[in-house]
C-alpha cells in the first residue's frame, strides 16, 4: 500500500496553547486508519489542520503526494479528501434529496454545468445511496427535522455522494444510538471496501475503533503517544494511562 | 400509485397555468382598466423587480444587502450618461442645467432609452462581481453593514461630482409625444422587466445553480468542505440581480425625468428599506414571496400616503416592526407551513 496522506512534523498553535506539536502520520491509500486521544488532545485541531481550514505553523502535509497545506478548504475539497464535522453539519433548510444532489463532486462542475438540472442517473445515485444508510423512507423530510443520528447518517451519505478518495470523519458513531452503531460500523467498512473510499477516523468508542482500523494513532496532549496495530496501541501502557490519567 | 395523485378538481399543473394566464392577462390589461393609476402599477414593478432581485441574495442565499439600492441609483445615473453623451458633452450640459434647454430628436431620444437601459445593467452586473468580490468577505451583519457603506458613500460621491451634475441632480428629457402614452410605456418597461427577471429566477431555482444557492444560505462552511465554488455563485447571482435592478434604475431615471442623489438615486432609507420590507413580509426564500409582500407593500404604502398623511412613516414604521418580530416567515412561508399540498409538497407515504 501507498501512502495518501502524508503528515510530516506539523505544529499548530492557538496563542499559547500548542494543540499540535511535530506530528507525523502516515494514512495508507484504501485503509482505515484510526486517530484516538483523551478529550482536547488535538485530534480535530489536526483534521482541521489537514483539510485547509486554518494554516499549519511547521510542517508538510501532503495528499497524494500533492502539498496541500496550503490550499484553502473548497480547493482541497475538489481534489478529492474531504471531511465531515463532530457537530454534524448538513442544509437544515432543505430536503434529504436536495442535500444528497448538492453534495455531487464539484471539481469536475463548470459554472455552464450548474445551470442545468439534477440528471435522473445522479437522482438514481442519491436515492441509492440514502438507501444505503437507512434514510431512503425520510428523503423528502426536511434535514433539519432529523434527529442527530440521522443527520450524521445523512452527512456520511452525503460525503460518499461527492465520491472522495479520502474522507475524514470527526467521530462518526458520537451520538448514536448503540443499537445503530453496529449498522454504522458495517457501512463504514463497506464504504471502505466497495467504494474504495480511504478512512481517517476521529473515534473514542474503543471498540469501534480497534474493530474498524488497521492502523491508529494515539494522541496526547497534541503529542504522539503512540501508533502501530490496534492490539499493540490498545495494550501500550502509556495510552492506558493517557485515557485513565495517570499523568 | 397513481391513485393518490389525483386530487379534487383540476390537476395542480392545469391550475397553476390558469392562474398564471389569469395573472398576465391582469398585468396586460392593468394600465387601461385603471389609466389613473398607470405610474402607480409602473411603481408597483419597480419594487416586484427589486424585491426579487434582493431575495436572491437576501432569501435565497442569506446574505442580506442593504446595499442593493446601490445598483438602482448607479443605473440612474448610467442611463442618463449614455442617453445625454449620444447628443451632448456630458459636463456642458449638466453644467447648464436650469439654463440651457437641450433638445433631443425621437432617434436620440429612444436610442439613449435602449442603450441606457442595457447599459446600466451590464455596468450594474460588473460593480456586483468587484463590490461583491470585497463584500462577500463579510458574513451576516457584517455584509449588511458593509454593503449599506457602499450605497451611501456612492451618493455622497455622486452628489460631489459636478460633470453628472453633483448635488442638483441631471434632467433628462421628457418622453417624446402624448403623455399617457408614455406613462404606458413605462408601465410596460418595468412590467418586462419583472416578468423577465421572475422566469428566469423560476428557472434558476430548479437549477443546480438554485441549490447551491440554498447550500450557502443553510451552512456555507458545510458548502465549502464539500467543494462548493461558493464565492462563485454569490458573485454571479449578485450580479444577475444588480442587472436588473440597475435596468429598472434607468427606467425610473426616464420616467422621473428629474433626479438628485440622495433623495432619489441612492435613497438607501427609502427604497433601499423597502425592498427588504417586501421580501419579509411575503416570505424570504421563496419565488412568489417577494412579488405577493411587494404588492401587500406597496398597496400598504398608498393607502396610508393617502389617508394617513402625517402619520404614513409611522405606520410604515409600525408595518416593519411587526413583520420583523412576530412575521417572520412572511406570507408565503406561513402558507407552505400551513398548507403544503397547495404547493405539491408532500412528505412520507403520500409521496410514493
Amino acid at each position: 500500500m501507498s501512502a495518501i496522506i502524508e503528515i510530516r512534523g506539523v505544529t499548530k498553535s492557538f496563542g499559547g496553547v500548542v494543540a499540535n506539536k511535530n506530528l507525523s502520520m502516515t494514512v495508507e491509500a484504501g485503509g482505515i486508519t484510526g486517530l484516538i486521544g483523551p478529550n482536547g488532545s488535538g485530534k480535530t485541531t489536526l483534521f482541521n489542520s489537514i483539510v485547509g481550514y486554518h494554516p499549519i505553523d511547521a510542517g508538510s502535509i501532503k495528499f497524494e503526494g500533492r502539498e496541500i497545506s496550503k490550499l484553502p478548504v473548497q480547493k482541497i475539497a475538489r481534489l478529492g479528501l474531504l471531511r465531515t464535522f463532530q457537530q454534524t453539519r448538513i442544509y437544515g433548510a432543505m430536503n434529504c434529496v436536495e442535500n444528497m444532489l448538492i453534495s455531487l463532486p464539484h471539481r469536475k462542475m463548470r459554472l455552464a454545468q450548474s445551470f442545468a438540472r439534477n440528471s435522473a442517473a445522479e437522482r438514481k445515485r442519491a436515492a441509492g445511496l440514502l438507501e444505503f444508510v437507512g434514510l431512503y423512507e425520510k428523503r423528502l423530510l426536511r434535514a433539519g427535522s432529523l434527529s442527530f443520528g440521522q443527520q450524521k447518517l445523512l452527512e456520511f451519505a452525503m460525503a460518499l455522494m461527492n465520491e472522495p478518495t479520502g474522507l475524514l470523519l470527526d467521530e462518526p458513531t458520537a451520538g448514536i444510538n448503540p443499537t445503530l452503531i453496529n449498522g454504522l460500523v458495517d457501512r463504514l467498512k463497506r464504504a471502505n471496501r466497495e467504494f474504495g473510499i480511504t478512512l481517517f477516523i476521529i473515534e473514542h468508542n474503543m471498540r469501534v475503533i480497534m474493530d474498524m482500523a488497521d492502523t491508529i494513532y494515539c494522541l496526547a496532549h497534541g503529542e504522539m503517544l503512540a501508533h502501530g496495530a490496534p492490539r499493540e496501541v490498545q495494550n501500550d501502557r502509556r495510552v492506558i494511562d493517557a485515557y485513565l490519567g495517570a499523568h | 400509485m397513481s391513485g393518490a395523485r389525483k386530487s379534487a378538481g383540476m390537476p395542480i399543473e392545469a391550475r397553476r397555468i390558469a392562474l398564471y394566464l389569469v395573472l398576465i392577462a391582469l398585468m396586460l390589461a392593468a394600465p387601461f382598466l385603471f389609466p389613473g393609476f398607470r405610474t402607480q402599477l409602473a411603481a408597483l414593478w419597480l419594487m416586484i423587480v427589486v424585491a426579487l432581485a434582493w431575495d436572491m441574495t437576501g432569501g435565497q442565499m442569506g446574505y442580506n444587502s442593504l446595499g442593493n439600492v446601490f445598483f438602482y441609483g448607479t443605473g440612474m445615473y448610467v442611463a442618463a450618461v449614455i442617453t445625454i453623451a449620444l447628443a451632448y458633452d456630458v459636463g456642458e450640459y449638466t453644467s447648464a442645467a436650469g439654463g440651457g434647454i437641450h433638445a433631443f430628436t425621437d432617434a436620440q431620444y429612444f436610442a439613449g432609452m435602449a442603450l441606457g437601459i442595457i447599459g446600466a445593467g451590464v455596468f450594474c452586473a460588473v460593480c456586483a462581481l468587484l463590490i461583491g468580490y470585497i463584500t462577500f468577505g463579510l458574513r451576516g451583519p457584517y455584509f449588511a453593514i458593509g454593503t449599506l457603506g457602499v450605497a451611501i458613500a456612492a451618493g455622497e460621491l455622486v452628489s460631489n461630482w459636478e460633470w453628472v451634475g453633483g448635488g442638483q441632480g441631471i434632467s433628462l428629457p421628457v418622453y417624446p409625444g402624448d403623455l399617457e402614452t408614455g406613462k404606458v410605456v413605462f408601465y410596460f418597461l418595468f412590467a418586462a422587466a419583472g416578468i423577465a427577471l421572475f422566469v428566469l429566477l423560476r428557472w434558476l431555482y430548479t437549477t443546480r445553480f438554485g441549490a447551491a444557492m440554498n447550500a450557502v444560505r443553510d451552512d456555507e462552511e458545510k458548502a465549502e468542505a464539500m467543494g462548493l465554488h461558493t464565492l462563485r455563485y454569490k458573485l454571479a447571482a449578485w450580479s444577475i440581480a444588480a442587472f436588473f435592478v440597475g435596468a429598472a434604475g434607468a427606467i425610473s431615471a426616464f420616467q422621473l425625468i428629474h433626479f438628485e442623489p440622495l433623495e432619489t438615486a441612492y435613497q438607501t432609507i427609502n427604497l433601499g428599506i423597502f425592498m427588504v420590507v417586501c421580501v419579509l413580509l411575503g416570505g424570504k426564500g421563496t419565488l412568489w414571496g417577494p412579488v405577493v409582500g411587494a404588492v401587500l407593500f406597496h398597496v400598504f404604502k398608498e393607502v396610508t400616503w393617502n389617508y394617513l398623511l402625517g402619520w404614513q412613516w409611522v405606520a410604515l414604521g409600525a408595518l416593519i416592526v411587526v413583520t420583523v418580530v412576530y412575521f417572520q416567515e412572511g406570507v408565503m412561508g406561513y402558507l407552505m407551513r400551513r398548507k403544503p399540498e397547495w404547493f405539491g409538497i408532500r412528505v412520507g407515504r403520500e409521496a410514493e
